[in-house]
């Protein structure tokens, strides 16, 4: 049988963020390359987050570990490469979705010139109000930053725009 | 000096500064005033660290050992760092500070190096550049607030950028092969580099209420590129390396 990149992405739709369990990482964004040779043999390249970021070995190795279970596959070889850069808007609609649901705000979009105004606007993931407050710029990950809900008084996490 | 040398020296010096000021920041982990600055400092030194295991990585793929090899085994006179990143943390005040002067050349540095010609680095200086945005935002946010504070925060924030100033002008130590960085588009070198650096940071200072030191009176302290250090660095390196010291095999 062949195994072409698109079966191997949906393969990898089931490999979720170690950090919000809801994501997967191909919604993520940070799966940049799928090869398959003749002889089935898979290279995969993903691109980091966050430089920081503890999960990422993590996630080269459930990337193996589930292609290691189809059977036919030939050789599976995970690298890291900043040749594409990460940013937020490489996140799918269905990631933003699945973000929220994990009760985070979704980043931004296009936000390439980010500053602490517009991140105040940050929408409330329980309630939708714009009534919110940042508290800081960085969270229990490298991922998050800290806010305030002045309108359902509940204090939440935004996943940063970078 | 080849250019290959030259290159080296420029990362050494980067992945220098990134490890030695990501250390001192991880100092405050349990620390910080208020429960979110303890956060902020935790999370800016995971990215300093992270960003200088790239930056070694890179330095690897040009023939010179492995991250862990070269973060861990080398003694201070082997590093390459600023004496801004070796001091102790003294005060909130003087972290702020400094702070705020490294990372505002950190961020100058990485947008200048996005387009360097050297492919590698400007592949990570672009992701770099989008981290320690977040880093420069929270610098000044703090920086200004203490300024404007009371009597009692500005002068201990004006007293702490006194202190810091010609440390952090020695950032911009020119490095032995700066023109052949320059003439290959790798770099813009230190000297311009510092000049953008003045234009961005004086300006945001002023706007915090704070005076900038007399030009006269400006003597940039340098030696830590060429392994010159403070007697500040050695103790912090013991501390860093004491778990691989006892067993360089260590996982978690």
């Amino acid at each position: 049988m062949k195994i072409t990149p698109a079966f191997i992405r949906n393969e990898l739709k089931q490999v979720k963020d170690p950090e919000i369990p809801t994501i997967s990482i191909v919604d993520l964004g940070i799966v940049t390359g799928i090869e398959v040779s003749e002889k089935n043999a898979v290279h995969i390249t993903l691109t980091p987050t966050f430089a920081g970021c503890p999960a990422l070995r993590m996630m080269e190795d459930m990337v193996k570990e589930r292609l290691g279970k189809i059977e036919n596959l030939g050789e599976i070889t995970v690298k890291t490469s900043f040749e594409t850069t990460w940013t937020t808007d490489l996140i799918s609609d269905e990631g933003h979705a699945a973000i929220k649901q994990h009760g985070l705000a979704p980043p931004m979009r296009n936000c390439a010139h980010i500053s602490m105004e517009i991140l105040e606007a940050t929408s409330c993931p329980y309630c939708d109000s714009n009534d919110t407050k940042m508290k800081s710029p960085f969270g229990p990950t490298l991922c998050r930053s800290l806010h305030y809900c002045n309108n359902c008084k509940q204090a939440f996490e935004g996943f940063k725009p970078v | 000096m080849n250019n290959i040398d030259a290159l080296k020296e420029l990362l050494y010096k980067m992945a220098d500064d990134q490890l030695i000021i990501g250390h001192r920041n991880s100092e405050w982990n349990g620390l910080g005033p208020i429960l979110e600055e303890d956060i902020a400092f935790s999370s800016m030194a995971q990215d300093k660290m992270g960003q200088s295991e790239h930056l070694y990585n890179l330095l690897n793929q040009l023939g010179e050992a492995d991250a862990d090899t070269v973060a861990f085994t080398r003694n201070a006179p082997q590093f390459h760092c600023s004496h801004l990143v070796e001091l102790p943390i003294g005060g909130y005040d003087f972290s702020l500070i400094r702070h705020f002067l490294f990372d505002f050349a950190e961020y100058l540095r990485f947008e200048a190096l996005k387009t360097s010609a050297y492919q590698p680095l400007a592949q990570v200086a672009k992701k770099f550049f989008g981290e320690v945005k977040y880093h420069t935002m929270h610098a000044n946010t703090w920086v200004y607030q203490l300024g404007h504070g009371n009597e009692e925060s500005n002068s201990k924030m004006q007293e702490s950028l006194n202190f810091a100033w010609n440390y952090a002008l020695g950032m911009f130590e020119p490095g032995p092969a700066e023109e052949m960085l320059i003439n290959e588009n790798i770099f813009i070198g230190e000297e311009a580099l510092q000049a953008k650096w003045l234009e961005v940071v004086i300006p945001l200072l002023e706007k915090s209420n704070l005076v900038i030191p007399e030009q006269s009176s400006w003597a940039p302290i340098y030696g830590g590129r060429i392994g010159n250090h403070t007697a500040h660095l050695q103790p912090l390196l013991s501390e860093m390396t004491e778990v691989y010291s006892i067993d360089p095999s260590a996982d978690w």
